[in-house]
């Protein structure tokens, strides 16, 4: 799976929590939270809905790195990449 | 009631509260007379909130002192604002507001994140001596527009983002709104027509005490609560409130002059202004103000890092911190933190006993409502917790537990084991004054002197009260009400929607979760493109807060024969129970069995 088709998977997750956001007008670098209305239990359904799409654990601790964006792609190809590619 | 020369007693089912004598010579107890003393209202019948708050401590040696305490946008410090500085700042946005032609009674509604501009803003319209109505940011545009048009604002202070995005499509819709007042960001200044830039509109005003005399009955704070029918209430309190605010902050959260207070609720609830704002402000305390979301390490670093004492939180954010540490993030116990409490739902016992084992402190769990303006009932620090309980009434509250006798009136039971609804006895200091422009609503919420609370209790033989659930279909979600019609009327604006049904269901994380049944229109396709179409819908309209989590579909809804969604069936129906009593429902709408 290469960058741009986990992309798209994160995309797709966040469309099924919050289906009234622009996420091509998201800016990738930007908290995530300061620009789609995700309260506390949709952000927890943001985590478990990456999880079943990509069949990864992520673990609580890890949680505060996913912030942006990048963050959340950047940590699915670190932990995705040298399995799949 | 006992009495002798020296000592009072009046004695209640709940034990005897110790009673005073007040300026008035009335008896009264006696923790709201410290309260008055401490407020220094004593026998002058003055009383402002936004003066009590922001000024008490503003001169002599405690002006130097931090009232307010902000963690940086990047975590990494604090900004602080002195006693003086918010005495200052408040009483030039009140100076500001007379000068905009802002009179007594008037309505400010503030709708802001937790910057340094609300917490003034609040204040300086407390001190003009105009009706504060401070609205969540996490409302989506439709609640917004209900509550401004509800309140009659005069002004509203927002910020540039918040009004280009929920509001100005809408202006039209508020005649009676003003002036719309701009906390802007300084690189942001794009032109935003019919608004006022904050720092602008105050250029002029002086900083020295706009002196409006306000009394204890005067309007204050106006905070919109939800019912069962479509339109929310909009709950009037008085300046007075600050007594009961004083005296439980005391009493329920032990807070002192130099304690470091957070309150992690959303200033646009209750709570947030209550004890987010203002208690402590009464008390001289420093509030600790984070504004960033929710994230499991960081509030544990901002709890260390800001020196926490007292901590007063929800049953959502807790549990969502059990989750986190349970999933391996690692929580270091603070070193500061003297009481923990918590409010807005029941907490479970297993969620006080992780604090004490994470915090070292118990969660002090506690119930009130906007209706009551400050906290009734209490785990209080001075008394062992009972985990899974309420509490038992604070000092000179009095708490009944009644059942409505179906031609008015309650009966009240006496019994050491009782279940049925919580009713207080009536004129308490912090009691609200009336539901704006629905005073018919306000009567129906008494009965033979009580106030009733809509809340299903049981008081055990040792005193202690437990909640059972709402009266009525209002759905308790992460510490908020929520009307289901609110969202069913949204639902149903869309042109797919023929009818739709809110229910809350039990949900581990937040304590109920809001869903919708929705009975599509003919010709609707009624798959999980619609479903997602509306969610989006409910969304935009209301807000991530009060929009459904999940949608599903029906062929039709059970109604009672009056023509009333049964809410409690659908319920009842999705969690598998038994469906009760079913004589109420209108025989052509009985659907098949699920």
């Amino acid at each position: 799976m290469n960058r741009d088709e986990i992309r798209a998977g994160v995309h797709e997750t966040l469309a099924r929590i919050a289906p009234e956001a622009d996420l091509t007008a998201i800016r990738a670098d930007r908290l995530l939270r300061r620009q789609i209305d995700l309260d506390s239990m949709d952000w927890l359904n943001v985590i478990v809905g990456l999880h079943e799409r990509f069949g990864l654990d992520i673990p609580g601790r890890d949680y505060g790195r996913l912030g942006t964006l990048d963050e959340i792609v950047d940590y699915l190809v670190a932990h995705l990449g040298g399995e799949r590619e | 009631m006992g009495e002798n020369a020296s000592v009072l007693f009046r004695e209640s089912g709940d034990g005897e509260t110790l009673m005073s004598r007040d300026a008035g010579d009335r008896l009264v107890p006696d923790a709201w007379v410290a309260a008055r003393t401490g407020l220094g209202m004593d026998g002058l019948g003055v009383m402002n909130l936004g003066v009590a708050a922001a000024d008490r401590h503003a001169c002599g040696p405690w002006a130097k002192m931090t009232a307010l305490s902000f963690v940086t946008p990047d975590g990494a410090g604090m900004q602080d604002i002195s006693y003086a500085e918010l005495a200052h700042r408040s009483n030039r946005f009140a100076n500001g507001l007379r000068a905009l032609g802002v009179v007594r009674g008037e309505r400010v509604f503030v709708l802001l994140e937790r910057c340094p501009a609300l917490y003034v803003a609040v204040l300086g319209a407390l001190k003009a001596g105009a009706v504060v109505a401070p609205l969540s940011a996490a409302f989506g545009p439709e609640p917004i527009r209900v509550r401004l048009a509800l309140g009659g604002a005069a002004v509203l202070v927002t910020d540039a983002p918040c009004y280009r995005d929920k509001l100005a499509p809408m202006r039209a819709q508020w005649p009676s709104l003003r002036q719309v007042l701009l906390v802007r960001e300084a690189d942001n200044k794009q032109e935003l027509p019919g608004t006022i830039d904050l720092v602008e509109a105050l250029a002029a005003a002086d900083d020295t005490p706009p002196g409006i005399a306000t009394g204890p009955d005067d309007p204050a704070l106006l905070h919109f609560t939800s019912g069962t029918t479509g339109t929310p209430k909009g709950v009037l309190h008085g300046h007075g409130v600050g007594l009961n605010l004083f005296s439980s902050a005391r009493e329920a959260l032990d807070l002192h002059a130099a304690d470091r207070f957070w309150c992690t609720a959303d200033p646009g609830w209750v709570t947030g202004t209550a004890y987010g704002i203002l208690a402590p402000l009464l008390h001289g305390a420093t509030v600790v103000v984070d504004a960033g979301p929710f994230d499991a390490r960081r509030w544990f670093e901002v709890l260390e890092r800001a020196r926490v004492s007292v901590w007063y939180s929800t049953p959502t954010a807790i549990r969502l911190l059990m989750r986190a540490h349970a999933a391996g993030v690692k929580l270091p116990r603070p070193t500061g933190l003297r009481v923990a409490a918590s409010c807005g739902e029941p907490l479970d016992p297993g969620a006080v006993r992780w604090g004490e084992r994470v915090l070292g402190r118990p969660f002090h769990d506690n119930w009130w409502q906007t209706e009551t303006g400050a906290i009734m009932l209490a785990n209080i620090p001075a008394r062992q917790v009972t985990p899974g309980a309420m509490g038992r009434p604070l000092a000179g509250i009095e708490a009944r537990v009644v059942h409505r006798k179906s031609g008015g009136g309650v009966t009240v039971i006496d019994t050491p084991e009782a279940t049925g609804e919580l009713a207080l006895v009536a004129g308490w200091p912090s009691m609200f004054r009336d539901y704006l422009g629905a005073h018919d609503r306000y009567g129906a919420c008494f009965a033979d002197g009580l106030y009733l609370s809509g809340d299903l209790v049981r008081r055990d033989a040792r005193g202690d009260y437990w909640f059972l659930g709402r009266a009525d279909d209002v759905i308790k979600s992460s510490g908020h009400l929520i009307g289901p019609c609110e969202v069913e009327r949204v639902l149903m604006a869309h042109p797919a929607v023929a009818e739709a049904a809110v229910i809350g269901l039990p949900d581990p994380t937040c304590g109920e979760r809001v869903e919708a049944v929705v009975v599509g229109h003919a010709g609707a396709t009624l798959d999980e493109a619609l479903a997602r179409t509306l969610l989006a819908h409910a969304r935009t309209h209301l807000g991530a807060v009060m929009a459904p989590k999940r949608i599903t579909f029906a062929a039709a809804l059970p109604h009672t024969r009056s023509g009333k969604i049964m809410r409690r069936l659908l319920r009842a129906r999705a969690l598998g129970l038994p469906e009760g009593d079913l004589s109420m429902l209108e025989h052509a709408e009985v659907p098949n069995e699920p």
